[in-house]
């Protein structure tokens, strides 16, 4: 009963948040049964492809939910969010090279194709226990988990804060990528990851698992919205909020920032390496190029142009951003980047708040001229809260 | 045969010590030297056109004779000429037998007379054949070369004659190089000659010339010479040594233990001249960023770029300029100063003034626009552009046969230091310079005391971006100008200002020479790689030590 008050309060205390959450269960629901029922010349059938491609859209969202936790809500700008990602993928990847056994080119049972052809002749540890699928995703989990707390364990102790923070990220990052491109790492170097054949037993390229993963992967971005949402409206929250806007005065006040900064970074580590793992399947491979700066710093973007602050502000500019790059990359490959440097530009010179800010900002002007502010409902003062919340002095 | 080549040497030798001869009495009296040396010129003018014809004669031996005479005479234009036939490279024109040079046209050969230097004109490509030699008088050219090129007064060419020795040992040249090295002057090209006798020697039969060879290759570094005594101290899977002579190869093993401490500081010595030069791009790279960072307190992401638009400029004046390289690269600095300087105030008055107080804001809107400078270049030419390196860059110097630095490496070590003095000077002896450290300390005091914080930002960003441009100029001598060009270099001068503190010239110098020192000694032990992410972890933990850098700023003012 506890459990169902407090989802009761999460969702009916967040007024645009709960039409996201029913848009996103909408689309959880629909997509399925579009692409089933409908006969395929049908002008409402999604064909598969499609799916997966917003399977794909809703890991970033998941994604720009977890880098929004700590940028919107706690100001650590981490341009290495990418890292965490990757990592879980890699981890999930790494389980989708063991389903493979002796179905790859060599028809090495015991090896993966690529040590295989690096002549190793046996597997080295750190690739145990990726038969296990359970052990696989603790991995997702642990693995993100833990290179956030030594990381954020060694920065927030000696008060790294700010754009030095920034860069150290984006150089953990950097160094990770030349790690991984090195063929004796023993994670496929250049290439990566890939060929995979199967999940649990299901052929990963059918229409049903990929149906099952968009599925899953619109449940999980749900899951981490209502996480992420019962975590800021907490106390908790409410300190992480104080630290973003004024660090020392929360240490002042007995606080211990850098306890609260490593929890919330752990936590949005471990939901980026989620992410990553229901990315790998659904787009075949995992390779060291995403853990490339310019990958982490795209989230970013998103997250900044959909609203930094407002947990739906990152569903829905990660939504936005990446239905962009798709057309444009196909339509007008050249104008893409002009397009992204410029969204960078605009939305941080012009759109401190993003596409949520603007909208509200209109949805307020409109309410103010209507009911010239007697409108005292708990809602609207929620909202206002919220909004508060929402104002980011990075 | 053999003894006939050898006769020949002899006569060689014995001339040659003349030669040397007369070469000292003109250093001890100039002026009466100068009188037998016109003299013999105008004595020899006739001989030596005999002896010309002669070297196309009609036997082989008879060249041979042709030969020995011409290296026996003091003109300058024999070594070319016998270089080229032992290059098989001589022709004759067929209707007259003048020997010329030969140079292939369109329409043609065009030929060149070898005593004048005259053009004789183009002919078709059957009019002129080659001189034929065989295997004795390729024998003959190679002593004769070797005899004029070692008494040649150029210290450079007897240099370079000397190592060539060491490279391809001739036993048939011993005696030329033993009488060459007893006459040479310079302790350097005489160690040389030493070293290319004692190769010859190794191979002798008598055990006592092995064992002074053994002794002169143990004072050498030349690669071949390390090599030598490396097969002879070498040991079989018996552990005993593969060389007969078990004191020679005990003898080599001894010696090889100090060339191998001697190589080990030459290596040193390199890898630091490559981690100073390393470093000194860094320092070229971090610096802008290191200013425009401390004053502003605001990260330019756009800096790598700003770096590649001084590269372009480089390519661009070039492209202008086409003959004239050696100046146009000159010209390239002020020019990437001026062309990366106006992007930057540009981008600092458009963009970057509306998000002060907000370092993060300004982080990702200079990232924006590094994406879109980077995509307008890509537009321009999607490929990497072809930059040349003027002559007075190219080239190494030779310190000795183990050590080699290429002249770029010191000049733009020499040039960033050049830079970095330039830069101190303008911050320490300038108003716009004591403005701006004022800004840096303080910048609500320096408001109240009438400094424009806000011109001196845009100044600030345009110089920092100016000596990006001005790196960029130095980049595209030793790297591949390209789209992507800043971005390789931006998370190393990041790591530079992080390293060596913000604002702080001295910081960003050690920072920038430590770094670039390190990286190179640990290339050879753990990879490129490795070693760069190793860097990359100290940093990391560097920063738990003192988050603020090296030299950080002290005070107040210090926290934000």
């Amino acid at each position: 009963m506890l459990k169902n008050s407090i989802l009761y309060t999460l969702i009916m205390n967040d007024k645009v948040g709960r039409y996201i959450l029913a848009a996103l269960l909408a689309l959880a629901i629909l997509v399925p049964i579009l692409n089933i029922v409908m006969p395929e010349d049908s002008f409402l059938h999604v064909p598969t492809y499609t799916v997966s491609l917003l399977g794909k859209y809703l890991c970033y969202a998941l994604l720009a939910l977890a880098l929004d936790l700590v940028w919107g809500y706690c100001g650590i700008l981490s341009l290495g969010h990418g890292a965490f990602f990757a990592l879980g993928g890699y981890a999930m990847g790494m389980y989708l090279m063991r389903q493979i056994g002796d179905r790859g080119v060599y028809g090495n049972a015991e090896l993966p194709d690529f040590m295989v052809f690096l002549n190793w002749d046996s597997l080295p540890w750190y690739w145990l226990g990726f038969d296990s699928f359970t052990f696989a995703m603790i991995m997702v989990i642990v693995v993100p988990g833990l290179l956030a707390f030594v990381f954020g364990w060694l920065a927030f102790r000696s008060r790294v804060t700010g754009v030095y923070l920034s860069i150290i990220t984006q150089a953990l990052t950097f160094a990770l990528m030349q790690a991984f491109f090195l063929n004796d790492f023993g994670f496929g170097g250049n290439n990566g990851l890939t060929d995979f054949k199967e999940i649990l037993g299901f052929d990963i390229q059918s229409d049903g698992t990929r149906l099952t993963l968009f599925v899953l992967s619109a449940v999980s971005v749900i899951l981490a919205y209502l996480a992420c949402r019962f975590i800021t409206t907490s106390k908790f929250g409410r300190v992480l909020v104080s630290i973003r806007d004024a660090e020392s005065r929360t240490r002042f006040l007995g606080y211990r920032v850098e306890h609260y900064k490593l929890l919330v970074f752990i936590f949005s580590a471990m939901l980026a390496g989620i992410a990553g793992a229901l990315f790998v399947p659904q787009v075949g491979i995992i390779n060291p190029g995403e853990f490339s700066p310019i990958n982490s710093i795209e989230i970013v973007i998103w997250v900044a142009l959909g609203g930094r602050g407002t947990l739906y502000g990152a569903v829905i500019g990660a939504l936005v951003v990446n239905y962009a790059k798709t057309y444009f990359t196909g339509a007008f490959p050249e104008i893409w980047l002009f397009m992204l440097g410029g969204l960078f530009v605009i939305s941080t010179t012009y759109l401190p708040r993003g596409i949520v800010g603007v909208a509200e900002s209109l949805m307020g002007k409109r309410k103010a001229r209507s009911t010239h502010g007697s409108d005292d409902s708990p809602d609207q003062s929620d909202a206002d809260n919220d909004k508060n919340i929402g104002e980011v002095k990075s | 045969m053999n003894i006939l080549i050898r006769a020949i040497c002899l006569v060689g030798v014995i001339s040659l010590s003349a030669l040397v001869q007369a070469q000292e009495i003109k250093s001890e009296d100039p002026q009466a030297s100068e009188a037998t040396l016109t003299e013999q010129r105008q004595a020899t003018e006739a001989e030596f056109k005999s002896l010309l014809e002669d070297l196309n004669g009609k036997s082989f031996s008879a060249k041979s004779k042709a030969i020995t005479a011409l290296s026996l005479l003091s003109d300058d234009r024999t070594l070319p000429i016998l270089k080229k036939m032992q290059d098989g490279e001589l022709f004759y024109r067929k209707s007259d037998g003048v020997i010329v040079f030969v140079a292939e046209v369109e329409e043609g050969l065009e030929l060149t007379d070898v005593i004048s230097g005259e053009s004789l004109g183009v002919v078709g490509s059957r009019d002129a054949r080659k001189i034929r030699i065989n295997n004795g008088v390729r024998q003959q050219l190679r002593s004769a070369v070797a005899l004029l090129e070692l008494a040649s007064p150029d210290r450079k060419l007897r240099l370079e004659s000397a190592r060539n020795m060491i490279k391809s040992p001739d036993d048939s040249l011993r005696e030329v190089l033993a009488l060459a090295s007893k006459k040479e002057k310079s302790d350097e090209v005489k160690h040389l000659l030493d070293v290319a006798i004692a190769r010859i020697d190794i191979q002798s039969d008598d055990q006592e010339v092995r064992a002074d060879a053994v002794e002169v290759l143990g004072t050498a570094v030349e690669p071949e010479a390390v090599a030598v005594l490396n097969s002879l101290a070498k040991k079989g899977e018996d552990g005993k040594y593969l060389e007969s002579n078990v004191e020679i190869a005990k003898l080599a093993e001894l010696k090889l233990k100090s060339i191998n401490t001697k190589l080990g500081i030459f290596k040193f010595t390199e890898n630091l001249m490559f981690g100073l030069s390393l470093g000194s791009i860094l320092l070229l790279a971090a610096i802008g960023l290191a200013i425009t960072f401390g004053v502003m307190g605001v990260i330019n992401m756009a800096h790598g770029e700003m770096i590649m638009l001084g590269a372009y400029t480089t390519f661009a004046i070039q492209q202008l300029l086409p003959n004239h390289i050696n100046v146009s690269l000159l010209l390239a600095v002020p020019a990437a100063f001026l062309v990366s300087g106006t992007a930057g105030v540009l981008i600092e008055r458009i963009i970057i003034r509306h998000l002060y107080g907000r370092p993060l804001d300004t982080l990702l809107a200079t990232f924006g626009i590094s994406l879109i400078l980077q995509q307008a270049v890509r537009m321009y030419r999607a490929n990497n552009v072809p930059v040349v390196t003027p002559d007075w860059l190219s080239g190494f110097w030779q310190v000795n046969g183990a050590l080699s630095i290429t002249y770029n490496r010191i000049y733009i070590l020499i040039f960033a230091l050049f830079v970095l003095a330039a830069l101190a000077l303008l911050l320490k002896k300038t108003l716009v310079g004591l403005q701006m450290r004022a800004v840096t300390q303080n910048r609500a005091m320096a408001n109240s005391m009438g400094i424009r914080s806000n011109w001196v930002d845009a100044l600030t960003f345009g110089l920092g971006s100016g000596i990006a441009g001005i790196a960029g100029v130095a980049l595209s001598q030793i790297t591949n100008v390209g789209p992507n060009l800043g971005q390789s270099y931006i998370i190393d001068s990041f790591m530079v200002v992080v390293f060596g503190g913000v604002g702080n010239l001295l910081g960003t110098f050690f920072a920038a020479m430590s770094l670039g020192i390190v990286n190179k000694f640990l290339e050879p032990v753990t990879g490129a790689v490795i070693g760069k992410i190793i860097v990359l972890v100290f940093i990391i933990l560097f920063i738990q030590w003192r988050p603020r850098g090296l030299f950080a700023l002290k005070g107040r003012f210090a926290e934000d």
